[in-house]
């Protein structure tokens, strides 16, 4: 009953085959056994966990409980929960207990799920390993000596190690269809503004969106009905309805146009990553698709754009972090200002600070013309291309990330990790959806395929990546554990 | 466009950031890599585009000026690091 899909488990409650309190035990010892090696969880919530199964579970006796109620999940640990540490991955929040709870949170909450902690993260959600987490770098289920992937490689890890059928991620430039690639589960990204930020702790605010990371797409359908909508708490969030999700996972696919941008398949793809995608996309064409062709024409301008957008948004939000209201505190400040400097210089890691310092020279006066406008300028063109696209095709395909996983201390230099994120960061400066689904291995790695559509098409690209799945068993696979 | 030693120093100090000068040398190296990366973007011909802050175009919505949190005070500062009577305490300012 452990490994069964999100969606499987929760069918499995409803039909009184097991508890919640079940689930939730058999996970915590798996947690308990596994984790000291993966590290996925930076905090366990044992006690709150299964409070909350055994009241989902009488619920559910009384005939009151809905879809979810009691099914097991984690939490990346940059959503708030109020009287859980929150931390972010960061020696900065090491003891931050969260006076309040995301969105998010309160409305998974709401539908009766048990969160069963907090999981390991890139500090601030800045990397693409997991490697840059003050709480120690987390590995990857497949290989222990492979990286999970990041900024959401705790969750991703969690999930493929069967320690949770589902988590929480976040993605600014990749962070959850990246992890998700490397460890062989689904993982989706929506549309800029279809969940609620609120709660959730600021890297770029023009590009961080929630979203879950699971077994399947249908599993992802279930928990993004239960996290989307509106919130006026978030002013960036978008006023629009919010379809069930789950209804058209069956709708068939005939005549549905794939696109297959040129600029995805060229250097610096690694030949088993591609083999696998285009094998991925011949199973479309069984399915009665059509492939054609399309062109990003400033796909190599999307990591130029984004390492300045989400570093000068980046340095902003993290000015909060004054060792006053918050957060590390250095010991004897002489004065304020260095109680300030301290503080920040104690609490950050190294590649926090790298980015402050990019977005501070590059906001600073003189600068900003030349890098935070042009940037915004180019973001403009980089949506274009995408919405181009989209007026000759339904979807777009194409790798998650260009390799599978590298080994834990493979990438040392910044701009070539910053490069793991090719295929994946336009997508958050265009704002779109994008889903990263199990298409294979190279060896014994996983391989990603990423799905792309239009704005708000959500339930379409569910409906493409469920038929994969319908017909493929790459997301049943499980890494050999103990 | 070259990043220096004084460049870096200079954001750090506005960024609040604590640096010594050796740690002021290994940023010049990681980020003049980060932008000279960067720098392909004065390639690009971007004349009459108007820059994108939002990536649906979206508008700050406006909402009548009302009260509407409750005063949790002391709930917030609970996370503080020193607090006194309702107020965060930090090192002397005006002597």
């Amino acid at each position: 009953m452990l490994d069964l899909t999100f969606a499987e488990m929760a069918r499995g409650l409803a039909a009184g085959e097991f508890k919640s309190v079940e689930l939730v035990r058999g996970l915590l010892a798996r947690i308990e056994r596994l984790d000291p090696e993966i590290n996925s969880f930076v905090t366990v919530t044992r006690d709150q966990a299964l409070e909350r199964a055994e009241a989902a579970d009488a619920q559910r006796a009384r005939g009151e409980a809905g879809v979810l109620a009691g099914m097991p999940l984690a939490l990346k640990d940059i959503f708030c929960t109020e009287g859980v540490r929150t931390t972010a991955g960061s020696k900065m929040l090491g003891n931050f207990v969260a006076p309040y709870s995301a969105t998010v949170v309160e409305k998974l909450a709401a539908t009766g799920t048990v969160s069963l902690g907090k999981t390991n993260m890139d500090e601030f959600a800045m990397g693409s390993s997991n490697e840059n987490s003050h709480f120690g770098p987390v590995k990857n289920p497949w290989d222990h000596s492979l990286v999970p992937g990041g900024s959401s490689g705790g969750s991703a890890a969690a999930v493929a190690a069967g320690l949770v059928p589902a988590a929480m991620g976040t993605d600014t430039g990749g962070s959850i269809r990246q992890p998700a690639a490397f460890c062989g589960i689904t993982g989706l990204k929506p549309t800029y503004g279809r969940v609620s930020r609120y709660g959730i702790i600021a890297y770029a605010s023009s590009l961080d969106q929630a979203g879950p990371m699971a077994r399947s797409a249908e599993d992802c359908a279930l928990l993004l009905n239960a996290i989307a909508g509106h919130d006026p708490r978030d002013s960036t969030s978008v006023s629009r309805v919010v379809p069930d999700y789950t209804r058209d996972l069956d709708a068939p696919l005939d005549g549905l146009k794939i696109g297959l941008p040129t600029e995805y398949f060229g250097d610096g793809l690694d030949p088993g990553v591609e083999a696998a995608v285009r094998d991925a996309v011949k199973v479309y064409e069984s399915l009665g698709a059509r492939v054609v062709e399309v062109s990003l024409p400033h796909t190599d301008l999307a990591i130029p754009t984004y390492y300045v957008i989400a570093p000068a948004e980046a340095s902003s939000n993290l000015s909060r972090y004054d060792g006053v209201r918050f957060g590390h505190r250095c010991a004897n400040p002489l004065d304020l200002e260095d109680l300030y400097k301290r503080s920040r210089a104690e609490g950050f890691g190294e590649e926090v600070k790298r980015r402050i310092l990019i977005g501070t020279h590059t906001l600073s006066e003189g600068f900003f013309d030349a890098y935070y406008r042009k940037a915004q300028q180019v973001r403009r063109l980089i949506r274009q291309d995408f919405l181009d696209a989209f007026d000759k095709v339904d979807v777009l395909m194409g790798p998650a990330a260009p390799t599978p996983a590298f080994a834990l201390g493979a990438q040392s230099d910044p701009v070539s990790m910053y490069l793991q994120d090719i295929y994946t960061i336009a997508i958050n400066l265009a704002g779109i959806p994008g889903i990263s689904v199990p298409a294979g291995f190279v060896g014994n790695r996983p391989v990603g395929l990423q799905i792309l559509a239009p704005h708000f098409a959500e339930a379409h690209l569910l409906n493409v990546a469920h038929a994969f799945q319908k017909v493929t068993d790459w997301h049943q696979r499980r890494p050999v554990q103990d | 466009m070259a990043i220096e030693h004084a460049d870096v120093l200079r954001a750090a100090h506005l960024a609040r950031l604590g640096l010594d000068n050796a740690d002021a040398d290994r940023y010049v190296d990681d980020l003049t890599r980060i932008l000279n990366m960067v720098d392909r973007l004065r390639e690009v011909d971007t004349e009459g585009v108007a820059p994108l802050a939002h990536p649906l175009d979206a508008t700050q919505p406006l909402r009548a000026d009302e009260v509407t949190e409750p005063d949790r005070r002391d709930v917030y500062q609970r996370c503080a690091p020193a607090v006194s009577e309702g107020l965060y305490l930090v090192p002397r300012v005006v002597e």
